[in-house]
């Protein structure tokens, strides 16, 4: 199993940035995610964000929500989220899952830290569990091995950036601007500042996401954080492809750019 | 209006604690950039409910804007049907623009006032909360966006159209069920996008710390102005406190100045929709289980992996598969009871408050009316029940001219 600290490490030997993807899991269908997943780490991806789709997705513009939407009317359960993971976790990249606090906490804390664990997971994203709620949760992940990462954003105190950051292991998830998911032509000017500042809270890698779509924008972001976070781009990709051989090689394609990007 | 009106703080040790938990309900579960706009609205209110000038001017409004204090109106014709106990209305229809939600938008828009923003935002699912908040805007000189969804947009037309006329922008919402819960989504999404110049204007007791605490608290003059008017009408406290409840907003408006009170019996009716069996209510406090749901631990309409169940009811602002935490809290402690009422249930009571007294109420409020006749049969000729008669039925009209055949 990868982990994200060895990830990590590689890419500060390589004097780059790492690559991280996100996918929601069930998206454009079952296997179909485990295929893009895989075709991400093949073009260049290092660490793989499976996305736990979930019915009130309040911090996602409206390509993750169609994605999300897809998915749970293709029926997608944690059982199938789990089992993304474990497809994922088999090509040798860091595996983690992205969600909404409640689907955690209906599965059970300690049961969703056990489950993911033995799929091969390394650790969640939790965009709406903020450090004030997230002892259980830190606690049991802690319990079964797996990392923790939570967001910092632009309107973060020194304050809260270090609350967070002191909850966060594995990574610092820096949220780009103030907005919802989705490409925008300009990565937000806030980010720079949000990582320089997050930086003396943590000894942690700082990643950027939120508005990352392309091989240019994920060179400037490289150059001064520690991953680059890709996740509504490759959305994009699928959702415009005719079929599920064009999406994977439109998906490649970005991936390669994009990884060709964060080496720049 | 006095300080303690305004929020009764501590009277009855019912606040929230510093993390916006009514026990271990509340709290805040939303993205950590809306966290500092959320401290910011909790300081500016805490600051704002001790500052003399501030509860002067919501008072002032109050009064000679809203039209407070709203009559009390025994209703002896209706409650024939309730085994001859006495039903008292508290007529918050009687308000401008018609609902109890006027007091909870005009606190409000005073508070994106002393926090320097020029914008509001606002979801709503019958329209009433958004007129309120489009009226207080107009009033205000604020922009003024409303998320509906666009099932409710069609079901409220003639709320869209008094919006719109307010002058507020109407955005329909086409996502998930296309009603008050992705309304509310898409409301946050705005929020976090806007958060420097905008306000949102939550308009219930549910979402994250500290809107429940400020929505209950303009709220709760419904409450302080009944328990007065009831002790001068009747001599006494009553027996039960009835009132709708979706978010809850009407709820804790009415039952909070009771809280105390331990004779008096609290009792919230949900929606039943076509029944519990159906699977089509909105039974949140009866038939939900606890989650996380807009950024608030509380009773949701959850599957068995939290994904959110769609709710039902034939009014547009009970339709909501979450609730206010303090109701929740309520709940499990057993101070308040809650019930469903169907659909039928509702209508019936609906027409027959129109029919025997004059008076056509919001179907919304027609839950707790349909409540109170089943409860004055239980209680017996002795009780009296007070019933927040939360909104008045001009908007819907629609819904009753396709129900009864108009």
């Amino acid at each position: 199993m990868t982990t994200l600290q060895t990830v990590f490490a590689k890419a500060k030997a390589d004097d780059r940035a790492a690559l991280i993807g996100y996918l929601p899991a069930g998206f454009p269908s079952k296997d179909g995610a485990i295929a893009v997943a895989t075709a991400m780490v093949e073009a260049g991806c290092d660490v793989i964000e499976i996305g736990l789709p979930y019915s009130d997705p309040l911090m996602d513009g409206p390509t993750i929500q169609d994605a999300v939407h897809r998915s749970l009317v293709n029926g997608t359960r944690i059982a199938d989220v789990l089992r993304t993971v474990e497809g994922v976790a088999k090509t040798g990249a860091a595996t983690l899952v992205m969600t909404y606090w409640n689907p955690i906490d209906r599965y059970g804390v300690d049961r969703f830290a056990r489950d993911l664990a033995a799929a091969g997971g390394v650790g969640t994203i939790t965009p709406d569990l903020t450090p004030e709620e997230a002892g259980p949760w830190r606690a049991a992940s802690a319990d079964a091995g797996i990392d923790t990462v939570f967001l910092v954003a632009p309107s973060s105190t020194e304050a809260r950036i270090k609350a967070v950051a002191d909850s966060c292991t594995g990574f610092v998830y820096a949220a780009s601007l103030m907005g919802v998911t989705g490409a925008r032509d300009q990565v937000g000017t806030a980010a720079q500042g949000l990582v320089e500042r997050t930086r003396p809270h943590t000894s942690l890698p700082v990643c950027v996401g939120l508005g990352v779509g392309t091989g240019r924008q994920a060179a400037e972001v490289a150059g001064y954080a520690d991953g680059v976070i890709v996740g509504s781009a490759f959305i994009r990709r699928v959702l415009d492809a005719p079929d599920e051989a064009s999406a994977l090689a439109s998906v490649r394609e970005l991936g390669a750019e994009l990884a060709a990007g964060v080496r720049a | 209006m006095t300080a303690a009106d305004l929020a009764g703080n501590g009277v009855h040790g019912d606040d929230p604690d510093t993390q916006g938990k009514f026990g271990v309900f509340g709290g805040r579960y939303v993205p950590e950039a809306l966290i500092p706009a959320l401290d910011e609205v909790a300081a500016e209110y805490d600051k704002a409910k001790n500052d003399a000038e501030f509860i002067g001017e919501f008072d002032r409004l109050l009064r000679t804007y809203a039209g407070r204090p709203t009559t009390l109106t025994e209703v002896p014709r209706f409650a024939e049907q309730a085994g001859g106990a006495r039903i008292i209305l508290k007529r918050e229809d009687l308000t401008h623009t018609g609902a109890h939600k006027i007091n909870n938008v005009l606190g409000q828009a005073l508070l994106t006032k002393r926090l320097g923003k020029t914008r509001v935002i606002a979801e709503t699912g019958a329209g009433q909360h958004g007129v309120a908040t489009a009226t207080a805007a107009a009033l205000m000189g604020l922009e003024c966006v409303i998320y509906m969804g666009a099932v409710d947009c069609e079901r409220q037309a003639l709320n869209v159209a008094r919006m719109k006329l307010l002058g507020a922008t109407v955005v329909p919402v086409t996502n998930g069920s296309q009603t008050l819960k992705d309304a509310i989504n898409e409301a946050f999404r705005d929020w976090v996008a806007n958060v420097d110049h905008t306000h949102y204007l939550f308009g219930t007791i549910a979402g994250p710390h500290p809107f429940p605490e400020i929505v209950r608290d303009f709220a709760r003059i419904i409450g302080v102005e009944a328990r007065r008017q009831i002790m001068e009408l009747t001599g006494r406290l009553p027996d039960a406190v009835a009132a709708a409840v979706g978010g809850g907003s009407n709820a804790i408006g009415i039952f909070h100045a009771f809280i105390g009170d331990e004779g008096v019996q609290l009792h919230g009716f949900e929606a039943g929709g076509r029944g519990l069996e159906s699977g089509e209510h909105a039974l949140t406090l009866t038939a939900g289980s606890v989650g996380v749901l807009h950024g608030s631990r509380t009773y949701v309409l959850q599957d068995d992996e939290g994904q959110t169940v769609e709710s039902h009811s034939i009014s547009a602002g009970l339709d909501y598969p979450g609730v206010g935490p303090e109701h929740a809290w309520l709940k499990d402690s057993g101070r308040a009871t809650y019930h469903g009422v169907t659909d039928a249930e509702a209508m019936e009571a609906f027409a027959l408050l129109a029919r025997t007294e004059g008076i056509i109420p919001a179907i919304e409020s027609s839950h707790a009316l349909a409540g109170a006749l089943k409860l004055g049969r239980e209680m017996g000729p002795d009780a009296t029940i007070l019933v927040n008669l939360s909104g008045r039925g001009d908007k819907d009209m629609g819904t009753a001219m396709k129900y009864f055949n108009l």
